[in-house]
């Protein structure tokens, strides 16, 4: 930052002045309105009176011994864990592959890949829901084979299928910028030694996509632990996820601090994989340079 | 008292100093170059003179009024960026135009001033062009009018050249002196290059660690180097460790087993000594009665000379010859060597030491 | 460049099948001239369009979504641009911590954003107020915003600055001459996409709108979630477009790899 060093003055109220609102904003509508729901999940609720201005650890028992609740995080955890290790086994070959694609085609395939992205995930949801339907494209096309057809939406199936689809370009960015950094002839010098092509991948090239191949995971999933729309729509009544649980709580429910357990049980989920994450790559990071 | 004069002026990042006690004094109408290798503290002297870095010590004044504290918008100087630091969203005119509307001056005379400039430098023709548009060379003279348009008491040029193929380098060069001549400026550029120093400075100030080491005229400079570090640095030249006897008759070097025979310039501390003598003053002689002779261990032809060197025993001298026709002799043949006794410098071999520290 | 095998080709297809699958058939669907949800076979229709534009739900829907993008786009952009000037020019205690603080709402899940915000709504009353929903969409794409800032910052070149300051421009005129313009594309790219994560938003909206307030993608989840017919494709379909006309912009001003890859 060589800017901060050739200013004609040093003015130390300036940048405090240019990020005070941006900031002012942040503390009274992120950590503020979070800190609200953090006390909310420590307050009575019952069912007449609505909550109560009394304080108990009740919501946090419920939620982690009700059988009900456990299962809905156990479904949580599962599923979004096998949305992350099909999305690596899927993502990144796909990322190796665009690396390795010729001028025009990278760009528009990348295009291809990661435009969805910005297509709303409602979208993208009933476009899977009218594909995996009774009577949806899947099941026709497996009647045309003279296959019988399957159940498909509101299975835990349909759920991964969709997740998979949202979070491939959370992969495909990060392991594809890693992928970047690697000097394309390192890989032809591995070959050149006589590595074979598996031991050239092996050993140059997934080593490289390591750190992206982590950070896609995380990215992924944080996302498809909290997401709403895929279970909410695909998963149907019983199919229930931590985020559509917490929506039942809030608004069907009403029983607003046992959805602010919830939802402050997912936060704190979500921070700890972050830090743990923050320290994964701090460690590799020292190992590269020691 | 100079035009522009700097007195004690310091810059400290930290504990580290970028440039240490600066001392010139630079008269109206001058073209000076401040010299050295990269990282000894040019950008931050010309900064400061700009008012771009604060000097942590020391006095800048600019026609008797101090400005050492007095913002870059307010010294009016005239600054060329290594980068050239063109405005990338605006057109050649109003790159040129921009300092003049920041001086509130009407439309009509802002076009007659932009006008007359870009005719200066050469590019009425290109004055509707983004910078984008145009190469190297007008980008640079682009940077050189907006640069000139606001009549700055002092212009201030960083490393203008460096971005420039050679063959433009050395054209830029004399168009840059030209300019500067037409206008009268006093200037002052950066450079690291030690011929674009020589050939067109009035003076040149060699700096090395943040400290000045010589102000000298560019002649002076090449023939009376003050260290080993200028020697080398401006120009080649080739070191002899010598020995200093005082005699009767003046004073006597002796390098290797030959005594050198050295007009008394001084008084020479008995000890190391350090003997400079440039590529270009050594003769090839027949080796009898060289000052020193040796098999030559290798040779290039260089198109207007040829550079040569020699193996004797006081170490590889290097000599250049001008192709003046006959080929000089081949890798391998014996060749003796001398030059005239006053051509070569006498330096304290400490002061070598001294600088590298 | 080496060439990717046959095997390796096959792979990439099905991948790409599998991305374009479910928008492909939602733009086919949308075409049917039928009641239900099946592709046009027998001839394309647009009566599933026409029956967007007479839905005053989907169409009051729409322009809520628009009107809030716009606001919340607009603001965030110009939060974001001091922020960043803040953050990349100066040096100052708690920058780091202060860059955290702006980016933290990409690592919350906007689920738990929205349940904060309904819970701070409703502390202060501000449920069903269109303003106060403006303030919570500018909080979640803020970053989106601050992130293409800070990295057209960090690439811009320092001395055009230095050289209008020599040339007599104060701080301010520096900043509207010469900053602002050269950080123009990246500006535009920030609000962009602020725009569209504005306009996509669902999670966290579901929880803050009223009905008076609910947004395209709430009432298409809305909608989705209690009947399936194809209107929902059609609306889809408009939103795919819309898209597409957004990722062609952003293409063709900064390159869109350069965007969602790029350094931000
Ligand atoms: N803003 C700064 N902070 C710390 N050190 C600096 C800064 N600017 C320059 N320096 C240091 O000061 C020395 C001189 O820099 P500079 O004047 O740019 O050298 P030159 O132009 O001769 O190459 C260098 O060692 C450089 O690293
Ligand atoms: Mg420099």
């Amino acid at each position: 930052m060589t800017g901060a060093a050739t200013r004609t003055q040093p003015r130390p109220l300036a940048p405090f002045l240019l990020a005070a609102p941006a900031t002012l904003l942040f503390v009274g509508l992120i950590l503020l309105p979070l800190a609200l729901t953090a006390v909310l999940s420590f307050n009575v609720y019952d069912y007449s009176s609505g909550v109560r201005n009394q304080y108990t650890t009740a919501n946090y028992l419920t939620v982690l011994q009700d059988p009900y609740y456990l299962a809905i995080f156990w479904r949580t955890l599962r599923l979004a864990l096998l949305t992350t290790v099909i999305a690596v086994l899927l993502g990144t070959p796909e990322a190796y592959i665009l690396t390795r694609m010729g001028k025009p085609w990278r760009s528009i395939f990348l295009l291809v890949i990661i435009g969805p992205l910005l297509v709303s995930v409602v979208v993208r949801t009933f476009g899977w829901s009218m594909l995996l339907g009774r009577d949806g494209l899947v099941n026709h096309a497996l009647a045309v084979l003279g296959l019988e057809p399957v159940q498909l939406l509101y299975t835990e199936t349909a759920i991964v299928i969709a997740l998979v689809h949202i979070m491939l370009p959370f992969m495909v960015i990060p392991v594809w910028t890693a992928l970047q950094k690697l000097d394309p002839t390192v890989e032809a010098a591995a070959l050149s030694l006589g590595a074979s092509r598996f031991t050239a991948l092996r050993r140059v090239v997934f080593p490289q996509a390591t750190l992206g191949i982590l950070s896609g995971s995380l990215i992924v999933f944080g996302l498809s632990a909290s997401a709403f729309a895929i279970p909410g729509l695909l998963g149907g009544r019983r199919l229930k996820m931590a985020a559509t649980v917490v929506y039942d709580e809030y608004l069907i429910e009403l029983n607003w601090p046992l959805g602010a357990a919830i939802a402050i049980i997912v936060l704190l989920a979500n921070l700890a994989i972050m830090l743990a994450y923050n320290r994964m790559v701090e460690r590799q990071a020292k190992r590269r340079l020691g | 008292m100079g035009f522009l004069q700097l007195e004690q002026v310091s810059k400290l990042y930290g504990e580290f100093a970028a440039v240490r006690d600066f001392d010139l004094e630079i008269e109206r109408g001058e073209f000076i170059s401040l010299l050295g290798p990269s990282g000894c503290g040019k950008t931050t002297t010309l900064q400061m003179i700009a008012g771009l870095v604060t000097p942590t010590n020391g006095r800048i004044t600019l026609d008797g009024r101090d400005i050492t504290r007095e913002k870059p918008a307010r010294r009016g100087l005239g600054v060329v960026f290594q980068s050239y630091a063109l405005f990338p969203h605006m057109t050649v005119a109003q790159n040129v135009a921009f300092g003049l509307e920041m001086r509130k001056v009407a439309k009509a005379e802002r076009d007659r001033q932009v006008a007359e400039i870009l005719s200066l430098v050469k590019l009425t023709s290109l004055a509707d062009r983004y910078p984008r548009e145009m190469s190297g060379g007008q980008r640079q003279r682009v940077a050189i009018a907006r640069a000139l348009v606001i009549k700055p008491p002092v212009l201030l040029l960083d490393e203008p050249l460096s971005n420039l193929d050679a063959k433009l380098r050395e054209e830029m060069q004399f168009e840059l002196r030209r300019i500067q001549r037409v206008v009268g400026i006093t200037t002052i550029m950066v450079t690291h290059d030690q011929a674009e120093a020589l050939s067109i400075s009035d003076r040149v100030v060699v700096m090395e660690g943040g400290k000045i080491t010589q102000v000298d005229h560019p002649y002076s400079l090449y023939e009376h180097p003050k260290n080993n570090f200028i020697s080398s640095f401006v120009g080649k030249s080739n070191f002899l460790a010598a020995r200093a006897m005082n005699e009767a008759t003046g004073v006597s070097l002796r390098v290797d087993n030959t005594d050198l025979k050295i007009p008394a310039t001084g008084s020479y501390p008995g000890g190391e000594l350090c003997l400079s003598v440039r590529p270009e003053k050594i003769r090839l002689t027949d080796p009898a009665g060289a000052m020193l002779h040796g098999p030559v261990s290798s040779r290039y032809f260089l198109g207007n000379h040829w550079l040569l060197s020699v193996s004797t025993p006081a170490g590889e001298i290097s000599v250049a010859v001008a192709n003046l026709g006959a080929p000089p002799p081949s890798e391998g043949d014996i060749t003796g060597l001398t030059w005239n006794i006053e051509e070569c410098r006498v330096l304290a071999a400490e002061q070598e030491s001294a600088l590298q520290s | 460049m080496q060439k990717n095998g046959p095997f390796a080709l096959a792979f990439h297809t099905l991948i790409v099948l599998f991305v374009l699958a479910p928008l492909i058939v939602v733009c086919l669907v949308a075409f049917t001239p039928q009641n239900t949800l099946s592709l046009p076979w027998d001839g394309l229709s647009l009566r599933w369009f026409a029956a967007v534009f007479h839905h005053p739900d989907f169409v009051a829907s729409f322009w809520n979504s628009a009107r809030l993008a716009l606001f919340s786009a607009t603001i965030s952009t110009m939060l974001a641009v001091p922020s960043a000037l803040a953050i990349t020019r100066y040096s100052f205690r708690g920058r780091d911590a202060l860059n955290a603080l702006f980016l933290s709402p990409l690592i919350i899940p906007h689920l738990v954003i929205g349940v904060a915000f309904l819970r701070l709504f409703s502390f202060i009353g501000a449920t069903g107020s269109f303003g106060w929903l403006v303030a919570a969409h500018v909080m979640v794409i803020m970053p989106y915003a601050l992130r293409l800032i800070l990295a057209a910052l960090n690439g811009m070149d320092l001395s055009a600055e230095m050289a209008a300051r020599t040339l007599g421009a104060g701080e301010w005129t520096v900043f509207r001459r010469i900053t602002f313009p050269m950080l123009l594309p990246g500006i535009s790219g920030g609000w962009l996409l602020a725009f569209i994560n504005s306009f996509d938003e669902l999670t966290m909206s579901i929880f803050v709108t009223a009905p008076s307030t609910v947004t395209l993608p709430v009432r298409m989840y809305m909608y989705a979630s209690e009947s399936i017919d194809p209107m929902m494709a059609a609306v889809s379909t408009l939103m795919i477009a819309l898209t597409g006309v957004t990722m062609i912009i952003l293409d063709r001003l900064f390159g869109l790899d350069q965007l969602l890859v790029g350094k931000g």
